[in-house]
């Protein structure tokens, strides 16, 4: 909503010197989100005046034509003689009114206006545009004022051309504030001064002599007042002072009749529609829309009407969507188009040539909020009107803004009122609630009295009685105040959210963080302290994201939970696999220049779950009960949280110190480790077959889980297809690790070893086993046959090569023995060594190297 | 020891006479300080003071001296070498240290050089950004509360007093997820737009009091651009408890603004309109850059706060009684307040990130600076 300073004033007096800017600080304190605070005018200097054309000279011989004129601007130029000014616009003649800038001017963008040559004539000043003036957009000519403004007369106050405007965003509970009427009454309740309100008018009492109106759905009308207005000059065009408040507030002036109704709009909120009475074919009526009906609104489209929208109708059908946009057939046409209130922009074609409407028919009537917001959203139609109505527009205001417009197209457009003044009006009962005389002071924790919520009320139109219970009428303009926390909001927004007091509550002593969330930190921690950098990318994903990944056509990664309205119809579903998304930043960090890469991320993914949808929709008067929730969360897609890492280039850069390390399979493996151990987990490796890893260099991850081994996930390089497929760097691994399992697997508290200073004692073992053998096993093996003095075996090298026979390897390791309570002696060291090595032999085949 | 040789004559011992225990004795300290490294020290040492030495000789001789003799020699002897033990060391600990300034100074390298072998890795600012709010909170008693992205409808919206027909309830704004059999229509689940549905989770949940603090990842459908997202992150806080007021809430934010941003930092409320709280308010908090300096003064304009001097944070308000009464709270025993706010904005003027895209795409570069905690 727009708000020139200048109409405010009409309504409240403000303290003298308040600029836009005083008054944008007291409405936001009051909760009116102004935005901005136009400055209008501001550095435009004069003289710039009316002017009459006495004579145009037409110019050719240039690229366009161009008019050399003679424009009479009275004792502006200090000669009184006329003034010979250049002009390239032609939408003007001999005798007309115009804005003329005179020499020695500045208009708005710093432009300083002096006499000079130009199309072989010296021009001294210009004829202005509106755009030229900063009034508006419109480039299309010049101004061309309505008759009546004597030569001379200072056009910078003829046109208001120094205002304010303030802008504000409006919340949808305030509709009233859509209207110069609801933004002054805030203003004056803001200042503490007195509010003109502009709906107090004489109101034309009903009568049965109107034109007839049978409203057929009383729910979703229960307003209508029907106005006629006779004998219209067609020719009478809007005076400044109208186009200049619509212009200001943002709307563009098109004809009289219907400029007028634009502006009852933004003055009191009400919109209005007029009907060229002369092509109204009987009663307006008021119903929902047959099926299939059809009508062609003022946009020019026509729409094939749903079965809810509420029509206005007459004989032939519907002429209009109530409360939204005017039909076509009925539109009101004068020296210009008509228009729908508020939608003068989108009037289309100009009116057959029938000479002008002299009759129209005005209505102001109140429709179902609900319904109109669903016809603006079905139909993709939002107006000025729907924007209104959706929002709440006062119902007591209809008559009013109807008398209000037959005021003006009798004043301006010389009309005469019709006498017949048709209302429909639905009987309500007064909306009251009560409250406790202190409930805003509980909620805002501070005692205003019960004084001052009185007042406060009364301030925003609530009639109030009662003691230390209120009983609260609020005023028809504020169909949002239902509940008794939506008074105690207007008790405290003005007495000002500023004057808050700053408390802090006592809440129970905590738990601080979760197991899981702080596991969720520590893998964070754990991956990016081991160089990995973290990326959030989008859950999105197409089929095609898994092809590349080269998955099975059963894979479970391929069964996706899917978006009614995707972003992108390539990726039209939520991921199952956090891959995709880290492969791609991957990728474009490599096309960055970025070559050793590791990243990590940790994000739901999303499997769909078997329930199918609820049931019936929930209530929200009571907490639903444990089932209905439960039918609720269990229609909810399954959304495990993974981990994932990706790897390319370097691991380790080569430098001065020696040669880089390039990114391998176990990197990938290890990186899996390291987030398991952070549950408290050594996860169990085995070798694996799995996409999109390598079939022989990918690794599963597993661990017990309540007793039971489960998959943890996989790591390994990625298969060659798939690093084609995807465009990746060569020899790119991966590592992917469902994070729940993870942490339902994590183990207890560590429980601390005893800590033995006696001597250590070690044994290097070369053991040659197949090279099929995993070396888990082997070292499982050794570990088993070890016994209780062993106390740590770490594999240092493995060989193959051809003094050990095809086929086979040497896997070395180096044992550290220990006791508890003594120096271990050679025979229990040898025995110990020879038994980690038999069982070995056992299981694994292993033969000791040199034994 | 044998018995006193009386008859003995001290004269008559050529290498006790005072003249050649000093030329004994002069002759070490020659030879000690002449010793140009440690092998020259020590060959001085085993010629001068080793057992073979002069002066040990002489030593040995006392012992036959007949007892007034003895004192005087013995004196003059031990006064003898101790003088040379004491040279000895002196310069055995000058060329040891000789010696060792010359090899640590063969033994320097550079420094300067570069040992970037272990590159470094980095976790998303968001990320520890949430977590740096989580902690304000988890110090305050409060717990963190998650839930689903993928969110039931009712717990999204009904829930939260967001009427069917709201416009936030609509395609434009909302990602809907398809039903389980695969049509079109609703499934009644929707990708979460806030996550005030955790909230109401936690009261579903929970007995009051109820102190939660609600990050996580939220949806809508939002083309990406340099402001803007489809896929962001909010933290959200809600506090149910017996005679909650609006003054709480205020300090609450006060205490939160000031933890993130520093002592003294102010914070304004102004009045707005949201489903699920009423009364509702706006919430900014004072520039921490320019502290309002910039308001009105073209000389000294703020990039962070536009020059406005009020950074707006987010929404906020007292929980809509109806929200308490759809998740079976009392609302004429409890009130709650709730503030949400974008963790993408607040990293934006915290840190002055630019283009939300940078946050959005991975790129190393971009992530790398903010290390494990902001």
């Amino acid at each position: 909503m727009r708000v020139p300073l200048s109409w405010l004033r009409e309504y409240v007096d403000l303290p003298a010197g308040q600029t836009g800017r005083d008054v944008q600080a007291r409405l936001i304190d009051a909760g009116l989100e102004v935005e901005t605070v136009e400055q209008h005018g501001a550095g435009l200097k004069g003289p710039l005046v009316v002017g009459e054309v006495l004579a145009i000279e037409e110019l050719t011989g240039f690229r366009k034509p161009i008019r050399y004129c003679q424009v009479d601007v009275g004792g502006a130029n200090g000669t009184g003689e006329p003034q010979n000014i250049v002009c390239g616009a032609r939408n003007f003649q001999v005798g007309d009114s115009v804005v003329v800038v005179l020499p020695g001017a500045v208009l708005p963008g710093d432009f300083a206006i002096a006499a000079r040559k130009t199309y072989g004539k010296v021009s001294e000043g210009m004829i202005c545009s509106a755009a030229e003036l900063g009034m508006s957009e419109d480039h299309a000519g010049i101004i061309v004022l309505p008759p009546g403004h004597r030569p001379g007369t200072d056009a910078i106050a003829l046109l208001e051309l120094a205002d304010e405007v303030l802008d504000i965003a409006v919340t949808p509970d305030r509709g009233y504030c859509l209207s110069l009427r609801g933004v002054a009454r805030e203003t004056a309740t803001a200042y503490g001064v007195p509010l003109r309100d502009p709906a107090l008018l004489d109101v034309a009492p009903p009568n049965a002599h109107g034109h007839p109106v049978e409203v057929a759905d009383q729910a979703g009308c229960d307003r209508f007042t029907a106005r006629t207005v006779t004998g219209l000059d067609p020719l009478a065009q809007s005076p400044v002072w109208l186009t200049r408040r619509l212009q200001k507030a943002g709307m563009r002036p098109v004809s009289l009749a219907v400029d007028i109704t634009n502006y009852v709009m933004l003055e009191l909120g009400q919109p209005l529609h007029a009907y060229d009475r002369a092509r109204l074919d009987g009663p307006i009526g008021v119903r929902r829309a047959a099926p299939g009906e059809k009508l062609t609104t003022l946009d020019g489209v026509r729409r094939t009407l749903d079965p809810e929208d509420l029509v206005i109708t007459d004989r032939r059908g519907p002429i209009g969507l109530a409360g939204v946009m005017g039909g076509a057939e009925t539109e009101i046409t004068g020296a210009a188009a008509g228009g729908e209130p508020g939608e003068p922009g989108e009037a289309g074609a100009p009116g057959e040539e029938t000479g002008g409407t002299t009759e129209v028919v005005v209505e102001a009537a109140h429709f179902d909020p609900v319904t109109v917001a669903r016809t603006a959203r079905r139909h993709r139609l939002s107006s000025e009107a729907s924007r209104r109505f959706e929002r709440g527009v006062d119902p007591e205001a209809a008559a009013a803004a109807a008398q209000r417009a037959v005021d003006l197209l009798v004043l301006l457009a010389g009309g005469s009122a019709g006498a017949g003044v048709t209302e429909v009006a639905v009987a309500a009962a007064p909306r009251t609630l009560t409250i406790p005389a202190d409930h805003p002071d509980r909620v805002a924790g501070v005692g205003y009295g019960r004084a001052t919520v009185v007042r406060r009320l009364q301030d925003v139109g609530c009639e109030v009685t009662g003691q230390d219970e209120l009983t609260v009428t609020p005023p028809s303009w504020r169909p949002d105040l239902t509940d008794p926390n939506d008074l105690a909001e207007e008790v405290i927004r003005l007495e000002g959210y500023g004057n808050l007091p700053s408390t802090l509550p006592r809440p129970p002593a905590g738990r601080g963080l979760t197991g899981r969330q702080r596991l969720h930190r520590r893998v964070g921690r754990a991956l990016a302290g081991a160089g990995c950098t973290e990326v959030l990318s989008y859950p999105f994903l197409g089929e095609a994201a898994l092809d590349q990944l080269g998955l099975d056509a059963d894979d479970p990664r391929r069964s996706l939970v899917r978006l009614v309205n995707p972003l992108a119809d390539t990726e039209p579903a939520l991921r199952t696999t956090l891959l995709p998304g880290l492969l791609a930043a991957l990728r474009r960090n490599h096309g960055r220049g970025e070559h050793d890469l590791a990243l990590f991320e940790t994000g739901l993914v999303f499997r769909p779950a078997g329930a199918g949808r609820p049931g019936a929709r929930l209530p929200v008067d009571r907490r639903p009960t444990d089932e209905e929730l439960a039918a609720l969360t269990g229609a909810l897609p399954e959304q495990p949280r993974h981990a994932a890492a990706v790897f390319c280039g370097l691991r380790r850069p080569g430098g001065w110190w020696g040669e880089g390390q390039p990114v391998s399979w176990a990197d990938a493996v290890e990186a899996g480790r390291r987030t398991a151990r952070e549950a408290g987990i050594e996860p169990v490796v085995r070798q694996a077959r799995y996409a999109p890893w390598h079939p022989g260099r990918c690794a599963a991850l597993y661990t017990a889980v309540d007793g039971e081994e489960r998959l943890l996930g996989h790591a390994g390089e990625l298969h060659p297809r798939v690093v084609k497929a995807l465009g990746l760097p060569e020899r790119t691994c991966a590592l992917e690790l469902d994070l729940d399992l993870l942490e339902r697997a994590g183990g207890g508290l560590p429980q601390a070893p005893g800590i033995s200073a006696f001597p250590v004692a070690t044994q290097d073992v070369a053991l040659v086993v197949d090279a099929s053998v995993p070396a888990a096993e082997v070292t499982a093996a050794l570990r088993s046959g070890a016994g209780d003095l062993l106390e740590s075996l770490r594999l240092f090298d493995v060989f193959t090569g051809e003094q050990l026979g095809a086929g086979r390897r040497s896997l070395a390791y180096a044992l550290r023995f220990r006791a508890p309570d003594r120096t271990l002696t050679a025979e229990e060291i040898t025995a110990a060594r020879d038994g980690a090595v038999a069982a070995a032999a056992e299981r694994t085949g292993a033969v000791l190297r040199g034994g | 020891m044998s018995a006193p040789n009386k008859s003995y004559d001290p004269v008559e011992v050529e290498a006790l006479k005072p003249e050649t225990v000093a030329r004994m004795r002069d002759e070490a300290l020659a030879a000690i300080a002449a010793a140009g490294d440690l092998t020259a020290l020590h060959e001085a040492k085993v010629a001068h003071a080793g057992d073979r030495s002069p002066l040990a000789l002489a030593n040995r001789e006392i012992g036959a001296l007949p007892p007034h003799a003895k004192a005087d020699a013995g004196k003059r002897v031990g006064g003898a070498r101790g003088e040379v033990s004491r040279a000895l060391k002196a310069r055995q600990a000058e060329l040891e240290a000789e010696r060792d300034e010359r090899v640590l100074v063969e033994e320097a390298v550079d420094v300067t050089l570069p040992y970037d072998r272990d590159p470094a890795g980095a976790r998303h600012p968001l990320t520890t950004l949430m977590e740096r709010i989580e902690d304000v909170f988890v110090a305050m008693g409060y717990e963190v509360a998650e839930g689903p992205e993928a969110e039931s409808e009712w717990l999204n919206f009904d829930a939260l007093n967001i009427a069917p027909d709201h416009p936030a309830r609509t395609m434009q704004d909302t990602f809907f997820v398809e039903s389980a059999g695969g049509g079109r229509d609703e499934s009644g689940v929707v990708l979460r737009t806030h996550t005030s549905p955790v909230q109401v989770r936690s009261l579903l949940d929970r007995e009051p009091p109820v102190y939660v603090i609600c990050p996580g990842r939220v949806y809508r459908t939002d083309e990406l651009d340099a402001t803007h997202t489809p896929v962001f992150h909010q933290v959200e806080l809600l506090a149910v408890d017996e005679g909650l007021t609006m003054a709480d809430l205020k300090g609450t934010l006060d205490h939160m603004v000031q933890s993130l941003f520093g002592a003294g930092m102010r914070t304004r409320l102004r009045p707005n309109y949201f489903p699920f709280t009423e009364p509702s308010a706006e919430m900014d908090m004072e520039c921490y850059v320019c502290r309002g300096a910039s308001v009105g003064d073209p000389d000294r304009p703020c990039r962070t706060c536009s020059s406005e001097g009020w950074i707006e944070l987010g929404g906020c308000g007292m929980v809509n009684p109806r929200v308490l009464t759809a998740c079976g709270v009392d609302p004429e025993r409890y009130s709650g307040f709730a503030f949400g706010f974008g963790i993408e904005r607040m990293l934006m003027f915290r840190h002055n990130v630019e283009d939300m895209r940078d946050m959005v795409e991975g790129d190393v570069r971009f992530t790398r600076p903010f290390g494990m905690e902001i």
